[in-house]
């Protein structure tokens, strides 16, 4: 069955590109990833890698031609196979924030054709029961593709069931909000939007003697990665923070939110402090452009995520300074289960003023981050230990005197600016999050 | 309120003058709940005028405080007697928040009063009569020596339930005195329609307990016979039956007219042999009370009435929320 | 370990609460010398006497109306009805009274009791040995109703409503008080927490969903269904009020698919509830109809052995129901 390569939306209110050349002509063999086709857009030119291997059967937009995100461009499938003539309109437009699959058999990304996501008789389909629509809609699959073993051939759960493991569906990695990546590897938005590349990044296979070339989303990487550093000259500075009263609140209440259906997770005690520090020291929340300093008004507070072999993807908390404890907690699990499912709309991961990075899932006690361009901090947190501290206590008799004490600690490391920001400030936004955790509740 | 000693055959002057004031106190509020419904205050009121004297005699001859009650609606003045407040009375009957008997979750005049053992009852009539027989069952396996009193109206009677209740007592030799207020009638129907005996006492011997029938409207002669029970209860001669002879002044509650079923001769009759003012001609005659005294009394009295109403109009109702709890022990709030 | 019947699970339970709290004690009929007419009480009248273990008069009624009057005094009583067709007369304490109180009285008044009572039928007893009644119950808000099927189950449930503060029904599968034996620990206190349902066996194809005997039929027929390559997960309820309302629908999840079982008359009986709460609450689970399978909507079960058996579900008329759904 043909593979159809439709358009990208790449980017917030970009709703259409160009064809600037063909890579490829119909009757061409293309492997999986390969660039197809490059294309321009009001933000970025770049390339389409193919979503499948075969030969180029069709193409339907020549160079030069500017279509809306969502159009049919070409198809790619067996060599002697029919391809469809012209796109047929209203199916053509892809949901906003649907991805390509990296990995494994792409689906198709055509919507599930209408009707058939509506429990009830469809007279091609059968009787399509409430689970099988919703995974058929959670996993954007065509149920016209899917064989139907059910009492009168309808489709039930477990044939969807199988055609997902098949790899007929995009399954979701898990990335689990809590997993995280070093903190270095940065993925630009456009990257996500754009063609699925397929990078592999398992580092490589080592093969001495042997060059291997940088794929598209690596080199992305690579390049803002230098980019930043040759940008802002960088300076981490490192603190610790008890976590004593973050811990008993969390115990306290993490019930309580579970029953609203939220988890309280530690992303969102620093997420919260991050925000407050950031009201309180406005230079962290900054950007230093052509004109000078400028103050962003609110605070979009990015998260980085895990994509596992697709790099990271750091989803942004609009107004984040304007929600609560709860409110934060709620928004990182919604935005992490959608950024894991490939769901998350552009305009989600654009717009940050501050990143904050775990690396310390993975074990690392503290790293230095590289800041995410245009932005002038990053903060970083490191593992959650239980460490042996000094603490200060009163005798009975009124004397000070140090005793030891066993505590959840964090390193704490932000990344700062240092053409803007100088040791004291950046200390003084740090301060200001250690404080608010040590002293929460 | 002192706690009366054991079956004294002589009551203090001081008593006595106690007696007569909580049955005036029941009196001008059953009387003040009255006006409040026929203004249309308050949506239910259930009346014990013409009972007091029976249930302020029988309150009296027992501990108060450390016996244990199980009324039912018509039992105002016992209610007084074992010293819920005309405010706490008021805000039962406007079904205000913070009312004692049920946070207003109840009717009127459904009592409960757990600081003087005065144990919840419901609207099922006489589903409380083996709630008395079980705690007069937990308290002699305890090995206390309460006592457990349980009032009905003579209609209560004629329920399967009170039988087991009285029954089960009588088996075990329970401490508890089954005290039945027989105003004649139950709601329209009067008493010969209700039992094949003329006095409810005499339901006893079938059942293996002792019957005693008295005057309800004389309030010492209750004290006596009450008292009497109660020592029997408390030295293990089992429970007692007392039919409390009174008459029912008022319709049986708010709801209902009585106009339809009985005659206004009826009524005549039973305003010459009020229990109150009966008793209060009494103790002038005895010295115990002087014109004026007893004016003071009533004055008195009234203003009790018109400052628990006050503060009950005033007082705020319960919000939604109280309604979704206590449905278990669990969900108990103790604010 | 040691293996008991269920209805010894029931007597130790018993012993050893009567043992543990002086302020507990059974009133029924027939509870004390005779051991109760199915010996759940056996050797307790023995050991500890007329006081905590005390015959009544044929009264179901007082029973538990005199029952709930030691329990405000503070006292636990266990009250046993002989059986469960015979506590409609004691309806009204239990539903106006013992149910009420706590609420009524704004938490002033609470009822610490237990009403056990053996149910359900398949042992020759016709319209009045043989009825479920845990429907009429398991509606009324205030009381708690648990049902074990395992001796484990029916030893710690008990145990659990002894202490619980509020009155629990515990309804008793008297077919398998002899039948259903099970294992229990010798030297650890059995306690089951009410409100807990059990999966007793794990399965991917569909969710059953049942209690009392009909746990044991099901467990039956999902092995028949195993070897036909479906595999069956086996809920055993356990506490109808409250309910595990999560476990229902965890399960429910997983498969896709509900049957739920229960020998009382189909119409408003328990099951009916589980089914009402999985259309609405496991909505974008299901994969097929929620299905019920009851007991006839007849007034009561026959005596006759041929009629008795028409009446009553067994492994093989639930194995044919999972069929029928697993294939759907």
């Amino acid at each position: 069955m043909a593979t159809k390569v439709i358009m990208p939306q790449l980017g917030e209110s970009v709703v259409e590109g160009t064809v600037t050349r063909w890579l490829k002509h119909p009757g061409d063999d293309i492997q999986e990833f390969e660039p197809l086709v490059e294309i321009n857009t009001d933000k970025v030119d770049t390339e389409v890698p193919s979503p499948a291997s075969g030969v180029v059967l069709k193409v339907y937009v020549e160079e030069g031609e500017t279509v809306e995100a969502g159009r049919l461009l070409a198809v790619i499938g067996k060599a002697g196979e029919a391809a469809p003539e012209a796109p047929d309109g209203a199916t053509q437009k892809v949901k906003a924030g649907s991805t390509q699959p990296a990995k494994a058999k792409p689906a198709e990304t055509q919507p599930v054709p209408s009707g058939s996501t509506q429990p009830g008789r469809s007279k091609d389909l059968g009787f399509i029961s409430p689970v099988v629509a919703r995974m058929a809609s959670e996993h954007q699959l065509d149920l016209s593709l899917i064989e139907g073993t059910g009492r009168g051939g309808r489709i039930t759960k477990k044939d969807v069931q199988a055609y997902i493991e098949k790899g007929g569906a995009s399954a979701p990695p898990a990335a689990p909000w809590e997993e995280p990546a070093s903190g270095e590897l940065f993925r630009p938005s456009e990257e996500v939007f754009g063609p699925a590349s397929g990078w592999r990044g398992d580092g490589g296979k080592g093969k001495a003697g042997e060059i291997e070339p940088l794929g598209p989303v690596r080199k992305a990487i690579a390049d803002h990665m230098l980019r930043s550093k040759q940008t802002s000259p960088h300076v981490t500075t490192v603190m610790e923070a008890d976590l004593s009263r973050v811990v008993a609140h969390r115990q306290a209440h993490k019930g309580e939110f579970e029953r609203d259906g939220v988890r309280l997770t530690f992303s969102a005690y620093f997420a919260a402090a991050a925000v407050q520090a950031l009201k309180a020291v406005p230079i962290a929340n900054a950007s230093l452009t052509e004109g000078g300093i400028q103050y962003h008004g609110q605070v979009n507070l990015g998260m980085a995520v895990s994509l596992g072999e697709d790099g990271l993807i750091v989803p942004v908390i609009k107004n984040a300074d304007q929600l609560s404890l709860r409110g934060l907690a709620s928004a990182l699990e919604d935005l992490a289960g959608r950024a894991r499912t490939r769901q998350l709309q552009p305009e989600e991961v654009q717009g940050g003023t501050f990143t904050i990075t775990n690396h310390g899932v993975t074990g690392s006690l503290f790293a230095t981050p590289i800041i995410n361009q245009p932005q002038s901090g990053i903060l970083g947190v490191g593992a959650i230990q239980k460490r042996v501290v000094v603490v200060e206590s009163q005798t009975p008799g009124g004397d000070r005197t140090d005793g030891i004490a066993i505590r959840p600690m964090v390193y704490l490391t932000l990344t700062f600016d240092h053409r803007i920001m100088d040791g004291a400030i950046g200390d003084a936004f740090l301060g200001h999050v250690v404080k608010t955790l040590e002293t929460w509740g | 309120m002192a706690v009366t000693q054991e079956a004294q055959s002589v009551l203090s002057k001081e008593t006595t003058l106690e007696m007569y004031w909580t049955m005036l106190l029941a009196r001008r509020l059953d009387e003040r709940a009255w006006v409040l419904h026929r203004q249309g205050k308050i949506a239910f009121h259930i009346s014990g005028i013409g009972h007091e004297a029976a249930q302020v005699g029988a309150a009296f001859a027992l501990r108060r405080g450390s016996d244990w009650f199980v009324p039912y609606y018509r039992d105002l003045a016992l209610l007084l007697a074992l010293g819920m407040t005309p405010t706490e009375f008021m805000l039962g009957l406007m079904g205000k928040k913070g009312e004692p008997n049920s946070g207003a979750r109840q009717m009127p005049s459904h009592w409960s009063l757990r600081r003087a053992n005065v144990v919840s009852h419901s609207s099922p009539v006489s589903t409380q009569t083996t709630h008395a027989a079980g705690i007069g069952l937990a308290m002699k396996l305890r090995g206390d020596d309460g006592v457990a009193i349980t009032s009905v109206g003579e209609g209560g009677t004629s329920q399967g339930e009170w039988y087991e209740g009285v029954n089960w007592a009588a088996v075990h030799k329970l401490p508890v005195i089954f005290f039945v207020e027989n105003n004649n009638y139950a709601i329209s129907v009067r008493r010969e329609l209700q039992m094949g005996v003329d006095s409810v006492a005499d339901k006893a011997k079938g059942l293996g307990l002792v019957g005693v029938s008295v005057d309800g409207l004389n309030v010492q002669e209750v004290y006596r016979v009450v008292s009497e029970a109660a020592k029997r209860a408390r030295t293990g001669e089992g429970p007692t039956l007392v039919e409390a002879r009174v008459n029912r002044m008022t319709p049986h509650s708010s709801d209902d007219d009585d106009r339809t079923y009985r005659s206004k001769e009826e009524l005549d009759v039973m305003k010459r042999d009020d229990p109150l003012t009966r008793f209060q001609a009494q103790l002038i005659e005895d010295g115990l009370l002087d014109q004026e005294q007893a004016d003071a009394m009533d004055a008195r009295a009234k203003k009790a009435v018109d400052e628990a109403t006050k503060h009950a109009a005033e007082a705020p109702y319960p919000s939604d929320e109280e309604a979704t709890y206590p449905v278990y022990v669990e969900d108990v709030r103790h604010d | 370990m040691t293996e008991i019947t269920l209805i010894e699970g029931l007597r130790q339970a018993m012993d050893e609460e009567l043992a543990r709290d002086e302020d507990v004690f059974i009133v029924g009929e027939d509870v004390g010398p005779r051991g109760g007419v199915f010996r759940a009480t056996m050797g307790l009248f023995e050991k500890y006497g007329a006081e905590r273990v005390m015959d009544s008069p044929l009264a179901e009624l007082s029973i538990v109306g005199v029952g709930i009057g030691a329990a405000l005094y503070g006292m636990r009583p266990i009250c046993e009805i002989q059986f469960a067709d015979f506590i409609h007369p004691a309806f009204n304490q239990i539903v106006s009274e013992a149910a009420k109180m706590c609420y009524r009285s704004n938490g002033d008044w609470t009822v610490p009791m237990v009403i056990r009572a053996p149910y359900g039928g398949g042992i020759g007893g016709g319209l009045y040995h043989s009825q479920s009644v845990e429907s009429f119950f398991a509606h009324v808000p205030g009381l708690k109703v648990v049902i074990p099927s395992t001796p484990y189950d029916a030893k710690g449930l008990l145990k659990s409503a002894v202490r619980d503060p509020n009155p629990v029904m515990v309804f008793e599968p008297k077919k398998g008080y002899r039948l259903i034996k099970g294992d229990v620990p010798e030297d650890e206190e059995v306690l089951v927490p009410l409100g807990k349902a059990k999966v007793t066996r794990e399965g991917t194809d569909l969710s059953v969903f049942a209690y009392g005997m009909m746990h044991h039929y099901c467990l039956e027929a999902a092995e028949t269904l195993a070897g036909e390559g479906v595999q069956v997960e086996v809920v055993d309820l356990r506490s109808l009020l409250p309910l595990d309302k999560a476990a229902v629908l965890e399960s429910v999840r997983k498969t896709g698919k509900a049957l739920v079982v229960y020998e009382d008359n189909l119409t408003c009986g328990y099951g009916a509830e589980i089914a009402a709460i999985v259309a609405d609450e496991g909505f974008t689970f299901l994969d097929a109809p929620v299905k019920r399978l009851a007991g006839p909507d007849v007034p009561a079960m026959p005596y006759s052995h041929p009629l008795q058996d028409w009446f009553m579900l067994n492994p093989d008329k639930i194995a044919a129901a999972m069929s029928d759904l697993a294939a759907y």
